[in-house]
């Protein structure tokens, strides 16, 4: 939690820090992530001649970027003590409902309009079943996994939307300068929305306040429920978002589309640090993991290791990432 | 937080190298992957064997056997997308799904990579030629053949299919009805439906028996009709009378074959599907070959696949399994 720190200089006020900042920052999550990424940078260097290269380096940030958008707006919900576990099929269903559009002769920016509409809808109809109805978010979003889900399946069968517009195939293909393509751009444009509205925004406050105390959140003056509601609108948005770029990416639409992806985020943002339990987790840490992630499996795709071994490295990643600061905390105050 | 900084310079300085260098490593072995649906298959472990064997006899050829480790396009892309970081030679894939691959395999084309779709196919744009394990006719031929061969003197043959419906099942009998001038003495009395249902493909074969007491044998294009239809032959103690046959799993089949019930039956052979991707892959990978309509392709043992106007071609008859190989390949798929 950087910036708004003025409040530690008031006297009256117990000081939420008694580190002192370079301490805190070295020993902080993101700064071991930061080495654990560039350890496995280094390590893939000198394990395959072909990862030192500008265009593979740029093919590899496609494993992660559509998964990251989500994590991000994943990682405010999750530390405001919710999670959302629909956000794989609120793509499929975006996706199908881009494929009828462009069936009924939509162009590109109907395409992009219908994408993110049908991530804002999916995302507020969590919204209701957790804010108005009082569902536990992880029993109303498996429910409409299935549900959003399904509803692709019965649309499309064992079919196939096709014949996307030509411009439309920039979001998930195109390159805004050199090997830079638009969606690494997206991507980094995303991560500073996110890190801002989290670390410097009254509503990043309460964000982490709900994480920590919801009810004592609510005694404070924060509208509770209005938060958790934009939280959910957010993560259907990002989903929408990535639906576009992933369906421009596939050039078609199918059902089965981006299968298991939200345990894949949802890994993401734990290994971003954020705890699962809500209350504590920085953005910069979830962009570390995101880079993490791509790289594992990019460097480990690169030495044709078989996926059910990165799978088993990736949780080795997690358990570890996650385990290491504890028995560091327990050896130091034995 | 200096040493902190000290790593983010080196790393940079690492990064910064890498965009000058160059990919053109040399490269003294021919690299073609072998792109699967998933890994851990039994059919497609079968075709890696396959490969394996193409490039024992082609030498100097390295086989990269990789898939996702679900059947989904997505985790394909990523396989492609590292295929095309390493500059391989050729992508011989299995697609999960025709479409989705498009753009992905599009790029290994433009960056010089050689891509040929086997099993399951890609859209025409995403690759250079297709190969199909068999064609309509060859499998309407075979399965006739099959009964015809154990009926030196000509019989009754019926035929128990899927659904009324079933488009391939149809197009086979078709195939079938077409080349029975080839196969005198062998009449066709009846075609039956099971409609893929284990029981009623029982019942259904059970029935032919009752009307038919000359029945000489049952051929099942299906590989749930067939399992069905030997069961019923066995339990009404015929095996060795009505001999089963048509289109079968060696997995389902190993008993059938074991009681008598079937004397042979086929199916497209994963090893030879394997082999003739690598093979015809290797060909046109060195500009022996060119994936033209009308062009022809050396598949080694194979021979020779001719393709059509979709630049997709037939490898060969279906497979014949029976009591001389059915253990090897029980275990396979």
């Amino acid at each position: 939690m950087s910036g708004s720190n003025t409040a530690t200089e008031v006297a009256n006020v117990i000081p939420d820090r008694i580190k002192s900042r370079l301490e805190q920052s070295l020993k902080s999550w993101e700064s071991l992530l930061m080495l654990v990424a560039i350890a496995i940078f280094i390590a893939n260097s000198f394990a395959s001649p072909y990862f030192l290269n500008a265009w593979n380096l740029s093919d590899a940030t496609f494993n992660f970027t559509e998964k990251a958008y989500i994590a991000f707006a994943l990682a405010l919900l999750i530390i405001a003590g919710e999670i959302d576990l629909s956000v794989a099929a609120i793509i499929a269903l975006a996706s199908t409902a881009m494929g009828a559009a462009v069936q009924a002769g939509a162009g590109t920016p109907v395409l992009v309009l219908v994408g993110l509409g049908t991530g804002l809808l999916c995302g507020a109809f969590n919204g209701l079943l957790v804010t108005r109805l009082g569902l536990p978010s992880i029993v109303a979003t498996i429910g409409t996994m299935s549900l959003f889900r399904g509803i692709s399946y019965i649309i499309l069968g064992d079919q196939a939307y096709r014949g996307y517009p030509a411009d439309f195939a920039f979001f998930g293909q195109g390159y805004v300068f050199w090997v830079i393509s638009f969606e690494f751009v997206l991507f980094v444009l995303l991560a500073i929305v996110y890190s801002i509205l989290l670390h410097k925004t009254n509503f990043g406050r309460a964000v982490y306040a709900i994480g920590n105390n919801p009810t004592g959140a609510l005694f404070s003056g924060i509208r509770v429920a209005r938060v958790k509601f934009i939280l959910f609108l957010l993560t259907g948005l990002m989903a929408g978002v990535a639906a576009i770029c992933l369906t421009s990416r596939l050039g078609s639409t199918r059902p089965s589309i981006a299968t298991g992806w939200e345990l894949e985020i949802v890994t993401m943002v734990v290994l971003g640090g954020v705890n699962i339990l809500g209350g504590s987790g920085t953005l910069p840490g979830v962009v570390i993991a995101a880079f993490v992630m791509g790289l594992v499996t990019f460097g480990l795709g690169l030495l044709n290791v078989p996926g059910i071994v990165m799978s088993i490295v990736i949780g080795a990643l997690l358990i570890g990432v996650i385990a290491l600061p504890r028995l560091w905390s327990k050896w130091k105050h034995r | 937080m200096i040493r902190f900084k000290n790593l983010k310079l080196a790393a940079g300085l690492l990064l910064a190298s890498s965009l000058f260098s160059s990919t053109a490593f040399a490269q003294d072995n021919m690299r073609i992957a072998l792109v699967v649906k998933a890994l851990g298959i039994g059919f497609f472990e079968a075709a890696a064997k396959g490969a394996e064997e193409a490039a024992g006899e082609l030498g100097n050829v390295e086989i990269i056997y990789t898939g996702p480790t679900d059947t989904t396009a997505e985790g394909q892309i990523e396989v492609i997308n590292s295929l095309i970081a390493q500059n391989v030679d050729a992508i011989a894939i299995s697609a999960n799904d025709p479409d989705a691959l498009v753009p992905a395999l599009k790029k290994a084309m433009q960056r010089g990579i050689t891509v040929i779709s086997w099993d399951s196919g890609v859209a025409e744009e995403g690759r250079q030629m297709h190969l199909n394990p068999s064609s309509n006719a060859l499998i309407g031929n075979m399965i006739i053949k099959l009964a015809a061969d154990h009926l030196p003197d000509g019989g009754q043959v019926a035929v128990l299919s899927a659904t009324a419906t079933a488009t391939n099942q149809n197009i086979w009998i078709d195939e079938m009805n077409k080349v029975m001038g080839d196969y005198p003495g062998i009449e066709v009395v009846t075609t039956v439906y099971g409609d893929d249902l284990a029981d009623k493909s029982y019942r259904e074969a059970q029935g032919l028996m009752q009307s038919y007491p000359d029945l000489d044998a049952i051929i099942a294009p299906t590989s749930v009709g067939i399992v069905a239809a030997a069961q019923a032959v066995d339990d009404a103690g015929k095996s060795g009378e009505i001999n089963v046959t048509g289109l079968g799993l060696p997995s389902e089949m190993a008993g059938a074959i074991e009681s008598g019930a079937s004397k042979s039956f086929a199916i497209w052979n994963p090893i030879d599907l394997g082999y003739s991707a690598t093979m015809i892959a290797h060909a046109l990978a060195s500009d022996k070959a060119k994936a033209e309509a009308g062009s022809e392709i050396p598949m080694g043992r194979m021979g020779t696949i001719v393709l059509d106007d979709t630049t997709s071609g037939a490898m060969a008859d279906p497979f014949v399994y029976d009591s001389s190989n059915i253990d090897e390949f029980k275990s396979i798929f």
